[in-house]
């Protein structure tokens, strides 16, 4: 191909390969927006499962939960997000266990690096995908997880 | 259909019964003056909210929709907050040209504006080498480019600034013979017969094959000249912080600003001038009922019409198209554009003479 045809076709070639890069964005412009109108559309915003908006602890119907107050959590949390408080009791049988008295969960400080769900050996804790948290003072972001009067589930 | 002249000579009359004989005419000059530029102040933010929108969509995004309903008043809050702006006083700068360049800028493109026939009696400078004035004030623009790249004392807004003279002066040429091949057919160069010769038939029908041919050069080099994307290499946002007026701010910002919406609604309504019947109505020759019924549409909005769909044209183009390095943009001009704008001209001058024609 001497040069001269090659000024020609590449002249077409070149023509036809922009009219396909119109037809594509003409094609986008018609197409359904993905901008969220927030406020207005609340009651029907789909947030992913998997988005990790906070740090809570399920809870059963009768005030159960699964923390063993063993403290991987707050080993493995990279921030010092979580403090744990637990006390020893004595069972009926005079054995010693240890039990959680408070989960303090600072939202503040936490990563969402989801290291302490990993680490949780009974899947205590979890996140969900809640993400409307704005308050007017830090001290209002540390949580405490475990429900008031609330105690680990018994071991069948 | 309506003609603006009415309007224009009850104004006229009634001037020329409330004052002297000498105060007429400078009466009517401000008053024309400043309607000229309230109209641009509103196109240019029209433009700008026009440009968001439609860059939003072919992003797949809303655009503004916070200020006011839809986000209407969105330009118009940007405009009072550019307005309350500091100027800045930049230190080693050539204080005169640089405060003078903006102002180049923003006169060339407010003369251009003048002279574009917007409706029917509703133009301000008519006279019968219209389009080549036209050409000359619109590319006093180049000036002030320069100036502000050179005054500015700054290497990024002199590259800025050449790079934008070798491209303006460059695609200047196409827009010169595009300009002229339709000249060439309409023998005129006055911009009120130009659209008066529409009548019976746009020139993009009339013309055919050469018209449709010079009309997308055209607008390719419009694109060019207006400094906007795929061409606009002088502001080059990730490599030159925005060319030529990086140490601009404020208003003197907001002139370059303007200046280049205003440019690109200049370049679409000369297109739409020369190409497809100005504020001239849809007329097919012996559908009688169907010319009629176009004609009840007011000549303004035939003429906005065109404009709008030209500028959405044009803004596809930046959308769409990845930048062009400095040697392809001067390749696509001077290897590709100039060649066929010459036979293109050849192939006008020969459909004109032949009568090949409608």
């Amino acid at each position: 191909m001497n040069s001269f045809q090659r000024y020609i076709t590449s002249f077409w070639s070149g023509l036809g390969s922009l009219l396909v890069g119109m037809k594509t964005t003409l094609k986008i412009f018609f197409r359904k927006k993905t901008t969220e109108c927030y406020p207005e559309n609340r009651a029907t915003l789909v947030i992913s499962d998997r988005y990790r908006g906070e740090l809570v602890m399920p809870h059963d119907a009768e005030n159960h939960h699964k923390c063993v107050a063993c403290g991987l959590c707050e080993m493995n949390c990279p921030n010092g997000t979580i403090r744990i408080e637990s006390e020893f009791v004595e069972d009926e049988n005079g054995r010693k266990t240890k039990i959680l008295r408070a989960y303090h969960y600072d939202l503040g400080s936490c990563i969402f690096c989801q290291l302490c769900v990993k680490g949780c050996p009974h899947g205590a804790i979890e996140f969900r995908n809640t993400f409307e948290h704005a308050v007017f003072t830090r001290s209002k972001l540390v949580k405490q997880l475990n429900h008031p009067g609330s105690s680990v589930v018994k071991k069948q | 259909m309506f003609d603006f002249s009415v309007v224009t000579e009850w104004v006229d009359e009634g001037l020329r019964s409330w004052l002297p004989e000498g105060w007429v005419l400078p009466v009517e000059f401000f008053l024309i003056g400043l309607c000229l530029l309230v109209a641009y102040a509103i196109i240019a933010l029209v433009l700008i909210l026009y440009e968001r929108k439609v860059c939003a969509a072919f992003q797949c995004r809303l655009g503004p929709n916070r200020v006011g309903p839809w986000g209407v008043t969105q330009s118009v809050a940007d405009m009072l907050k550019m307005l309350t702006k500091e100027l800045i006083k930049i230190n080693h700068v050539d204080r005169f040209l640089f405060n003078l360049a903006p102002f180049i800028v923003i006169i060339s493109s407010v003369l251009a504006f003048g002279c574009i026939p917007f409706a029917k009696g509703l133009e301000i400078i008519d006279f019968n080498v219209g389009v080549f004035f036209l050409l000359a004030v619109s590319s006093i623009g180049i000036v002030g480019v320069l100036l502000a790249g050179w005054s500015s004392n700054n290497k990024y807004s002199l590259i800025g600034a050449m790079r934008s003279g070798a491209q303006m002066i460059s695609y200047e040429l196409s827009i010169g013979l595009t300009i002229l091949t339709m000249v060439v057919f309409s023998g005129s160069m006055q911009l009120s017969t130009i659209v008066e010769s529409q009548a019976e038939g746009w020139f993009i029908f009339r013309a055919h094959v050469p018209a449709v041919i010079a009309f997308v050069i055209y607008l390719i080099a419009g694109t060019a000249e207006t400094n906007r994307g795929p061409f606009d290499l002088p502001e080059a946002d990730s490599e030159l912080t925005a060319g030529y007026h990086t140490e601009y701010s404020g208003m003197h910002f907001g002139f370059f600003y303007l200046a280049e919406y205003l440019n690109m609604f200049v370049v679409a309504s000369v297109a739409a001038t020369l190409f497809l019947g100005g504020w001239m109505p849809l007329h097919i020759p012996g559908w009688d009922a169907f010319n009629a019924a176009m004609d009840w549409i007011p000549s303004i909005f035939w003429f906005i019409g065109k404009v709008a769909v030209l500028i959405f044209v044009i803004m596809w183009f930046k959308w769409t198209f990845p930048r062009l390095r400095i040697d392809q943009l001067l390749r696509l001009e001077w290897k590709y554009l100039l060649p066929i704008n010459l036979l293109n001209l050849l192939l006008m001058v020969v459909v004109v003479v032949f009568g090949l024609h409608f």
